[in-house]
Formats: C-alpha cells, structure tokens, sequence
C-alpha cells in the first residue's frame, strides 16, 4: 500500500488530479442536491421580491458592512424565537443574492426587526447609536442621512437580479427608477403598490423633499421578516418538514 | 557538500539562460499588462458609480507601474544576477509578510478599540472608519495579505530547495507577487470606499476576483513547471500541503465568486445563489479558506521548517501520508456546522457535525508529526525560541482543532454560534496558529536568504514571544469567557418564565472583556514590531559583538 503512494509521489500530474478529485467530492454530495429537493425551501405565501428602494437599502446594508455584527437568521431555540420571533424560514431569504445570515451578533439578530421600532428611531438611532442606547457600540450612520440616492441604476440592478432568477415583471424592470420614488411618496404611488402589493409606502427618513440613502435603509430595516403571516404557518405540516 | 557546490555552479551556467526572461515571456506579460491598461480605461471612462471610477484608476496606475517595472527589469542584465535558485521574489516575499502583518494587525487592534470605546473611536463624519468596514480589512489583511504573502514567500522557497531545481517560469514568479500585491490593494482600498460583496473572506469585487484567478492560475502553474523540473525522485511531502492548497482555493475562490455585476461599469454584483444554497457555497468556501488557507497552506510550513531547523527527520512518513489524504477529504465537508439550527436543511447540518468531527482526527495525526519531529532534539526548545515559536504553534493548532470539533457539536454550537466564543477560537488558530508558525518562517529565512549567519538578535525573539504569548492568552481567555457568558445571558429566565437580560445588557457586560482583548492585541502588535525590527538589523547584516551561538545552519 505505501509502496503505490508512490505513484503520487513521483508524478505531479497524477498527484494534482488526486488532490482535485478528493477535494471535489464533499462539495458535489452536500452543495448539488440542495438545488434538486423540492423541500430544500419551504412553500409559503407572501415572499416578494425586494422593491427597488428596499433593493438600494440592501445595498447600503452590504456596503456598510452591517453583516459583520448583525445576524439575519433566527434559530429555533426557546430564547431566540421570544427574543426575535418566528425562527427564519428558508423561503424568506429565498430572493438573498447574497444571504446576509451573518455568523456573529455583536448587535441583535434584524432578521424581524421591521415593524418593531417607528421610522423617526431608527433614523435617530443611525445617526447616533448611543444618544438612543447608551451602552450600544453601534458605528453612527449620520452620513446617510445627507446622500441623495442614486435612482439611475434602479433598472440594472433589477435587471441583474432578474438574471440570478429573482422574479421581477417586465414592468418592475422598466419602472424601476421611477418606483424608487413613488414609495416615499404616498401621493404618487399608485402604479407602484400595484406592482409591488404590501409594500410600505411613506416618507422614511422625515425629510420628505429629498430621497436619501437613510430613506432607502430605513425602507429595507421596516420590511425584514414582515412577508409571511405565520398565523397560518404549520410548521408541522408535511410540506413544510425537512 | 563540495561536488554539490561544484555542481550547482555549472547549473548556474546554463540556468543563466532560462533565468532570463524569454522575449515572448516579457511580450505575453506586457500583453495582460496593456489589455489590463485598456479595460480600466473604459472602465473608468464608462463608470457609473464614483467609488468604480476611483478603483479603476487605481488598477490604472497599477497596470502603468507594472509596465514600467518591466521595462526597467529587461533594460536590465540579468546575466549576472541569475543564481542557483530564485530567491529574490521570496525575499520581496518576507518584507511584504512582515508589512501586511503588522498592517493587518494593527486594523485589528482598532476594531478591538472600537468595540470597547465606541465614544473614542468612532468618527461620525468619516464613514470610511466605521466598524463594518474595518472588520473586512482586518480580515483580509491578516488572512490574504499577511498569511497569503507568508504561503507564497515559503512554498516558492521550499518548492525550490526540496526539488533542488529553479523557480520555473523566469518573470512569472514577479508576476505573481506583484499580481497578488496588487489583489490586495484593490481589495482593501475597495472595503475602505464601501465596495464588498458582503460575503465574509470573499468580499473583494468581481474584477478583482478575475484578476486575482488570472494570477493564482499562474502561481498554480509556476508551482507545478518547478516540480516538474525536480532533480529529486520524490515530492516532498510540504509540497503535497501547497498543491492542495493552491489547488482547492482556486476552486473554492471560483465558484463561490459567481456573480452577475449590474453592469461591467459598475463594482457592485449579485451573487449567482440565493439564500439557503447562497449560504452553504459561501460556507463551504469559508470554512475550506481555513482548511486550505489557514491550515494545509501552513502545515506545508510546519513540514518543511520544523525539520530543518530541528535539523531531524519528519516523524513518520505513513503518518504524514494518512493524514494528508484524510485531512483533505474530510475538511470540504465540514461547512455546514458554521449553519447549525439555521433554515439549512437538517441532513446537511447533520452531515457538516459528523464530518467535523471525524476531522479532529487527521488534525490531530498532523500535530503529532510536527511535535514528534522534535523526539531526540527536545533540548533545543530551551536554547532555540525560533523553534519554540514554530513548536508552540503547533500546539495551538491542535488546540483550536479540538476545540472546532467540540464547537461543531449541535448542542454546543446552539451556546457559541454567534457570539466570542468563535472570535476565541478564530483567535487561537490565528494568533497561536497562523501567526506563530509564519513568525517561525520568517525568522529561519531572513537569514538565510541574506546570506546571514544567524539573526541579529535572539535575545529580542525570546522577548517577541513571551510578550506575543502573553497576548494569545489574554486574548482567547477574555473571548472564552465573554462567549459562554454572552451565550448564557441570551438564554437566561427568570423566575416567572421571562427573558432575564434585554440585549444591551450583554453589551455591556462584555466591556471589561473587549478591553482586555484590545490589551492582547496590543501585546501581540508590540511583539511583531519587535520582529520587524530585528529581522531589518539581520538582513542589514548587523550582528552583535560577541562570537556567535553555535546554532544549526540549515543544510541546502
Ligand atoms: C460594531 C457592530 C455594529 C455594526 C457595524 C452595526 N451595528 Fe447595529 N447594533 C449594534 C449593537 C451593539 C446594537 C444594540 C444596541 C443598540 O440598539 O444600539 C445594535 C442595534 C441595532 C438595531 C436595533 C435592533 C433592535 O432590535 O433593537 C438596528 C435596527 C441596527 N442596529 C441596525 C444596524 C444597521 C442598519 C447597521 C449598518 C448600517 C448596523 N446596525 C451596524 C452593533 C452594530
Ligand atoms: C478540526 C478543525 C476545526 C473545526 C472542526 C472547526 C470548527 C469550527 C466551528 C464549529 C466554528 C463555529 C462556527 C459558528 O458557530 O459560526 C468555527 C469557526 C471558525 N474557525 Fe474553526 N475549526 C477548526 C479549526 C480551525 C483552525 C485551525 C482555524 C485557524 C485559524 C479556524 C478558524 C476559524 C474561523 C476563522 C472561524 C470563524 C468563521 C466565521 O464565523 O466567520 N478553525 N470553526
Ligand atoms: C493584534 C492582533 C489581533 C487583534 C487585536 C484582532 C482583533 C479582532 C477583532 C476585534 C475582530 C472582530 C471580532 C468581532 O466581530 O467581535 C477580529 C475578527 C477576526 N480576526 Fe482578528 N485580531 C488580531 C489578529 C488576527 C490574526 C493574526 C488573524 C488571522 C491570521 C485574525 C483573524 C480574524 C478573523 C478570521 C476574524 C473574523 C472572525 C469571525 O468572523 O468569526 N485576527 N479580530
């Protein structure tokens, strides 16, 4: 036995080709069949696709590094589902390019936070961390509130998605700029809430003359963990087990 | 010895020729250069987004310098200069290990300030300083400047000495350490503007990802031309550790990299997987960057220096040969305990556990070659503290690789997923780890790349390493126990069945600890300082009065 060992000794092709193929297989045997079973992701009703502000606030979300702190993933433990919610379903982040899970929780889990605090404390609380919450060691975000969004990329950046396999209509794509703006204006908003049903629309940052990146950040906070109504969940139904 | 010196001399002769870089090599390598130039050029002028417009001139000027280095470097006659085995890219190797290292660590002793004085250390004006953006540079800095620069620098050392033939591929070798500098740069001037992909240890941009396969590609090439020109029969086994490391990380780095940029003007993309398959790619790459990266990379290390500078036999042939195989089969398994208990499907997390664990035992198998190499020289810890160093990290290796396996149990990793129990760990295959086992490597090649006979001081490496130590231990204990406290206080109730602590109290609670922690860091940056100081005298070729130690002067 020791004496074929020497066969990759002696030959660096055959030793490169026994490295990739060892290396290959644990990828092939877990990572594939999760594109296959159908039960990799629960059926459930309600997840949409982000709008195209949520989108820019997602955007912002990455940028900022926010994920080095912040987990996006609720676990089923006791402590966590009273603390957080319902523990994550894998369909809620089923539109994620990329997930933001996160692995550590300097600050608390956000994967429900929306709806939880009003639009005026999470603009305070960015801009200032520890005028809210004296023992927090969040960064402040004051910045955001001063930089006009850029809408003119709205259109790419549903179109890329698109191609990932995120389901945007036609019509999404092509008003994806102008939706930007309908959604922190109620007056004007009335093809976008036809494009994007339950979408929260309303000025967010309470600077309702100008769309800014705390407008965008705020939007993406408020819809985390809000598309499925887990009143009518069963966990234990056979559809959703795994 | 004499008729292999004799002997390298004629190679000298003829490798002066291969050691001068062909016309088509310079040609081809001043093509990538000038196509490089031209695609940034449109890049920038097409930008729509500033931050792309700013990086695109950065690779600009970095595809201009690079042609004009190679302009410089063919003006020059490298007939002389051609010597037995390539060197001079391993010691541009050292000094930028030796650079990025202290870079990346002292990101790191920031970050650990700003988690204790937030009100210190926070600058609300200067988004670029915040937390969420230095973390990734630290990150990256340690594990792709320093540790990358490390493997680099080494492999292209020992792939030479153990095949006793000359680094393949004339330039190349410098197109892979300028290549590789340059990665860096993009990557982190990219994380102080904002540009990340958000996907942690791969969150440089897509361009930079495609520049960044072009050169491993070639560093993976270079590797294997120079194994094949090897005058020895057998490959040595610290070479089967680097193969499988430069191997698997171009796999890992390429299909956990899938992307669709919003536009090819633009830095920003969107990862080709979503969601739960999103999370188990970037795991599978994330934790295979610490079996690869962190851990096969650097046990190629283990095998080649500890030996030599023990001047003894590697422990067991059949044990390095079991484990080697075993290690590399079992390690790309192992990522989904870094998802336990979340919407990963059960059987994958199950998998991920069982797989983890199994690993502990090849971990294991490995330190005991490193350790077991000493039978017979044990004395030489108490007199060598470059050995000592390269020795303790070894023990610190088999250390977290108990530790991971035990973290990898469910019910364990529900109490430290998510909290300073991982930083402890990450810490202690870090800093004891990665960072003591490069430490022992830079301190054997500095002399002998410059010719030197020994260092410049061993007094102030008895001093790097007590003081870094110290460090460690500050470090991981201050992150044991904050974990475990963090993880208890989340799941504490009270008598009447709430809840016990709002979150901000187990902020607070974890002060004292991230102040001792920044404390360890600092230790541990003051220990490095240390070591560049005195790898600076050796290669000046300053050496104290008195008659020099007897010390083993490694055989070629
Ligand atoms: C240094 C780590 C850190 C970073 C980076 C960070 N946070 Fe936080 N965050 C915290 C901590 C600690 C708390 C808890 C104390 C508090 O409320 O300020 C918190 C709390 C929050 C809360 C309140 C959650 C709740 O349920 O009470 C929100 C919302 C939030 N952060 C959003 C963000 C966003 C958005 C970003 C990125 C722009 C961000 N954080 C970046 C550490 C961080
Ligand atoms: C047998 C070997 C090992 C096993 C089974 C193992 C297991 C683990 C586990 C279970 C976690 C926690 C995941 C979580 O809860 O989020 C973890 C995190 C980590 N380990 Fe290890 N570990 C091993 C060796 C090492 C070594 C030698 C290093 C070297 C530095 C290392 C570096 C890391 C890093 C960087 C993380 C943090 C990842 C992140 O969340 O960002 N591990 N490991
Ligand atoms: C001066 C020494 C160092 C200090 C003070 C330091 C400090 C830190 C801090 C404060 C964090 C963030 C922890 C958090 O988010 O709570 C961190 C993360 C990290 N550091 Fe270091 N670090 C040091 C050296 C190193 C070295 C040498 C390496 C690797 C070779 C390393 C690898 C990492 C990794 C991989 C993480 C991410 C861990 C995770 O996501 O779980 N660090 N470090």
């Amino acid at each position: 036995m020791w004496r074929f060992h020497r066969l990759f000794e002696k030959h660096t092709m055959i030793l490169l080709i026994g490295i990739l193929v060892v290396v290959s297989i644990g990828g092939l045997v877990q990572i594939t069949p999760l594109f296959f079973i159908e039960s990799t992701i629960e059926r459930v009703e309600g997840v949409r696709p982000y709008t195209p502000l949520e989108l820019a606030g997602r955007q912002i979300y990455i940028r900022e590094g926010c994920y080095t702190c912040h987990s996006q993933m609720v676990r089923p433990l006791r402590d966590e589902v009273e603390r957080y919610g319902h523990y994550s379903l894998a369909a809620e982040s089923m539109y994620d390019h990329p997930f933001q899970w996160g692995s550590k929780r300097t600050g608390p889990d956000l994967a429900r936070v929306g709806g939880r605090y009003s639009d005026e404390w999470h603009r305070d609380h960015l801009i200032d961390p520890r005028a809210l919450v004296p023992e927090s060691v969040m960064p402040p975000y004051a910045f955001l509130a001063g930089r006009e969004l850029d809408v003119n990329d709205a259109e790419r950046h549903l179109r890329a998605n698109r191609v990932v396999g995120v389901p945007y209509t036609d019509a999404q794509v092509e008003n994806a700029a102008a939706d930007m703006r309908a959604q922190v204006d109620p007056m004007s908003s009335f093809d976008f809430e036809r494009r994007y049903p339950g979408a929260l629309v309303r000025d967010f940052d309470g600077d309702p003359t100008r769309l800014t990146e705390m407008d965008a950040i705020i939007a993406y906070l408020q819809k985390l963990g809000t598309d499925v109504d887990f009143s009518n969940y069963e966990a234990e139904a056979p559809e959703n087990l795994r | 010895m004499e008729s292999r010196a004799r002997a390298g001399e004629a190679m000298i002769r003829t490798e002066t020729i291969t050691g001068r870089a062909a016309p088509w090599e310079a040609a081809l390598i001043a093509a990538i250069l000038i196509a490089g130039g031209f695609l940034t050029v449109f890049g920038a002028a097409f930008a729509t987004d500033p931050m792309f417009k700013v990086q695109m001139y950065m690779a600009m000027a970095g595809f201009v310098l690079g042609l004009g280095g190679l302009t410089f470097w063919l003006g020059q006659d490298r007939a002389e200069q051609a010597t037995r085995y390539h060197d001079n890219v391993v010691k541009a190797g050292v000094i930028a290990s030796m650079f990025w290292g202290i870079a990346g660590l002292l990101v790191g002793v920031v970050i650990a300030l700003q988690l204790s004085f937030p009100n210190l250390f926070y600058f609300p004006d200067l988004g670029w300083t915040n937390f969420g953006r230095l973390r990734p540079l630290h990150t990256s800095a340690v594990i792709f400047a320093f540790g990358g620069n490390v493997l680099i620098a080494t492999s292209f050392y020992v792939v030479q000495r153990t095949s006793r033939a000359r680094l393949a591929g004339g330039l190349w070798p410098w197109f892979v350490f300028w290549g590789y500098q340059a990665f860096i740069v993009m990557a982190g001037t990219g994380y102080l503007m904002g540009v990340t992909q958000g996907r942690e240890y791969a969150e440089p941009p897509w361009y930079a990802d495609l520049w960044l396969t072009l050169v491993w590609v070639v560093y993976l090439l270079v590797f294997l031309a120079t194994l094949w020109k090897r005058e020895e029969k057998h490959i040595y086994v610290a070479n089967w550790f680097y193969l499988a490391f430069i191997v698997t990380i171009a796999m890992l780095h390429i299909v956990n990299n899938l992307a669709m940029p919003i536009s090819f003007a633009d830095w920003f993309s969107y990862s080709a997987f979503a969601g739960v398959q999103d999370a188990l790619t970037q795991w599978w790459y994330g934790h295979n960057a610490v079996g690869f990266f962190l851990t096969a990379g650097f046990l190629g290390i283990m095998y080649y220096f500890i030996p030599k500078q023990a001047n003894r036999p590697v422990y067991s042939y059949r044990l390095s040969i079991i484990h080697f195989w075993a290690l590399i089969f079992l390690y790309i398994w192992a990522g989904p305990h870094h998802l336990h208990y979340t919407a990963l499907p059960q059987w994958a997390q199950t998998l991920g556990a069982t797989f983890s664990v199994m690993l502990w035992m090849p971990s294991w198998g490995g330190m005991i070659n490193g350790l077991m190499t000493l039978s017979g020289a044990w004395d030489k810890l108490r007199t060598d503290p470059v050995l000592r160093m390269m020795v303790v990290s070894v023990a610190f290796y088999g250390m977290s690789t108990f530790e991971g396996p035990m973290m990898s149990v469910r019910t364990v990793n529900a109490l430290s997923h998510y909290t300073d129990w991982t930083i402890g760990h990450v810490h202690s295959g870090a800093l004891g780890w990665v960072g003591f086992v490069s430490f022992g490597a830079l301190y054997c090649l500095t002399p002998w790349l410059w010719k030197r006979e020994r260092l410049h001081s061993n007094a102030l490496v008895e001093w790097h390493f007590w003081i870094a130590t110290i460090g460690i231990v500050l470090y991981i204990t201050a992150m044991w126990v904050a974990g475990i406290m963090q993880g208890l206080m989340w799941r504490a109730y009270d008598q009447l069945g709430f809840l016990q602590y709002s979150f901000v109290e187990t902020v607070e609670a974890m002060h004292p600890y991230y102040i001792i922690r920044a404390l360890g860091g600092l230790l541990y940056l003051a220990g490095a300082l240390l070591m560049a100081y005195n790898l600076w005298r050796t290669a000046r070729g300053d050496a104290p009065a008195r008659a020099p130690v007897p010390h083993a002067v490694p055989a070629e």
